[in-house]
């Protein structure tokens, strides 16, 4: 079974090597989106913006309580009914993850908000600082830092969540991993592959947190 | 004292909730005076000093600072706030910024100097409270004693027309609450306008022009510190004189 390990590893890397580019670009993509919109979940909901937070649970409430997958047909097969035009499976698979992680990453960064001392937007805005730029300048590296780890959770979820694409054609590492399957019949060889892959890539990532964690906690119990 | 008045209040309500905190404040201060507001806890003291630079909104009332109602529309409460600086108890340095960094923010931020000269008076301030050396110090790095004197820093950059002192030693050790003290005094002689609550019947007594006792909500007796600490006119505030002292 070992035998030709090495040879098969040569010949369909780079092609599983292009799907785990696409992983990552994809994560990319969906990830900053995703962030993007937790930002604003997370700050109208740990303010309680009238009509708005209740809007925004309702939002979490329903991404938090379907699995992916269904979200991702609901996209890619649901929504085209809707709108009367077909999506392309990439659009349809990023807009799944940045929605899905939106809604996790929002949690988080509501969370940590609202963990900031209340002492701390008090002393903002009493130096005269706008509720915006004490925002920025004083929760905002607050929070992030304490929901760093929790966010960097939520990053390496959702790039293995884009494994789930497959089921939609997008071709990315998982997707390109079945299509070599179905020409070679090599199961254990190239799942094993695929496997390393991603172990890599989530190990890089909880790496580069690590280090991220560690430098902006330089202020914290020294 | 003849100077202008800067700071007044007039029937100021507060509730929150079903508690009325602050029943009918009239309070006025003149410039360069030194005010101290004493009174049991929960007398609604702390909320007086909240509402006058609005970190606390009165329901009913008026908060006249330099001519001007801030309780009306239109009034760029930020732009009110730089000047008119107030230290909490808990210090509310901003921990994720050094010493020097925590002075900066609101110079650069909101007066809109240039990096350079925020840093000036940042360093001419910190040399004020005798702390030029620890510039590039984390606020977990320092003292309680040390931090408040940084935050008082931080209120004095800004240039304020008047300071407010909110219990600025109640969470400090006894053997630093000495080195507070004394940068409050010698702001007092510099003529600065402070309004301080305070627990410390001591720098009442030594440093303030007036003292003002509040109970429940409520002003009993203003006067100057000889007569509201020995000749005091209200049983109530007899009794809270005679426990503190």
């Amino acid at each position: 079974m070992f035998d030709d390990f090495l040879s098969i590893t040569i010949k369909y890397l780079p092609r599983l090597m292009t799907g785990a580019v696409s992983t990552i670009k994809i994560t990319a993509i969906g990830v900053s989106l995703g962030f993007g919109i937790g930002l604003a979940v997370g700050f109208v909901r740990a303010y309680r913006v009238p009509v708005a937070d209740r809007i925004l649970r309702t939002y979490i409430d329903i991404i938090r309580g379907t699995p992916l997958l269904v979200q991702v047909f609901f996209i890619f097969f649901g929504l085209p009914n809707f709108v009367g035009r077909p999506i392309p499976p990439l659009t349809a698979g990023i807009a799944a993850i940045a929605i899905n992680s939106g809604a996790y990453f929002g949690e988080i960064i509501r969370g940590a908000v609202q963990s900031v001392h209340r002492g701390q937007i008090e002393a903002a805005r009493s130096i005269g600082l706008s509720w915006f730029k004490a925002m920025r300048h004083v929760i905002w590296p607050q929070a992030f830092l304490m929901a760093l780890p929790s966010l960097g959770n939520q990053f390496i979820i959702s790039l293995k969540d884009t494994s789930l694409l497959a089921v939609i054609s997008v071709e990315e590492l998982t997707r390109n991993g079945q299509i070599i399957i179905a020409a070679t019949f090599r199961a254990f060889q190239i799942w094993l592959l695929v496997a390393i892959i991603y172990l890599i890539m989530t190990g890089a990532a909880a790496y580069i947190l690590g280090r991220m964690e560690s430098r902006l906690s330089r202020y914290v119990y020294r | 004292m003849n100077n202008k008045i800067i700071i007044e209040l007039r029937n100021i309500h507060k509730s929150f909730g079903e508690l009325h905190v602050l029943k009918g404040i009239d309070l006025s201060v003149r410039e360069g005076e030194v005010l101290a507001i004493i009174g049991p806890s929960g007398c609604g003291k702390s909320t007086l000093l909240r509402c006058i630079n609005l970190l606390e909104r009165p329901e009913q009332g008026q908060v006249i600072f330099d001519g001007k109602n801030l309780l009306e529309k239109g009034i760029d409460i930020n732009h009110i706030r730089a000047r008119l600086g107030i230290v909490f108890q808990s210090y509310n340095l901003f921990p994720h910024k050094n010493v020097l960094d925590n002075i900066t923010l609101g110079l650069q931020e909101v007066l809109g100097m240039s990096r350079e000269e925020a840093v000036a008076l940042a360093k001419e301030q910190l040399a004020r409270v005798g702390l030029a050396d620890k510039l590039n110090a984390w606020p977990s790095q320092l003292s309680g004693g040390q931090q408040q004197r940084v935050a008082i820093a931080r209120a004095l950059a800004m240039t304020p027309r008047a300071i407010l002192l909110d219990e600025v030693t109640s969470a400090l050790d006894p053997e630093t609450i000495g080195e507070v003290l004394a940068v409050m005094k010698a702001l007092a002689k510099e003529g600065m306008t402070m309004i301080v609550v305070t627990h410390e019947m001591g720098f009442a007594r030594e440093v303030a022009d007036r003292v003002v006792f509040m109970d429940q909500g409520m002003i009993l007796e203003e006067g100057p510190p000889e007569r509201v600490f020995e000749n005091p006119t209200h049983q109530r505030t007899r009794d809270f004189i005679s426990k503190i002292l």
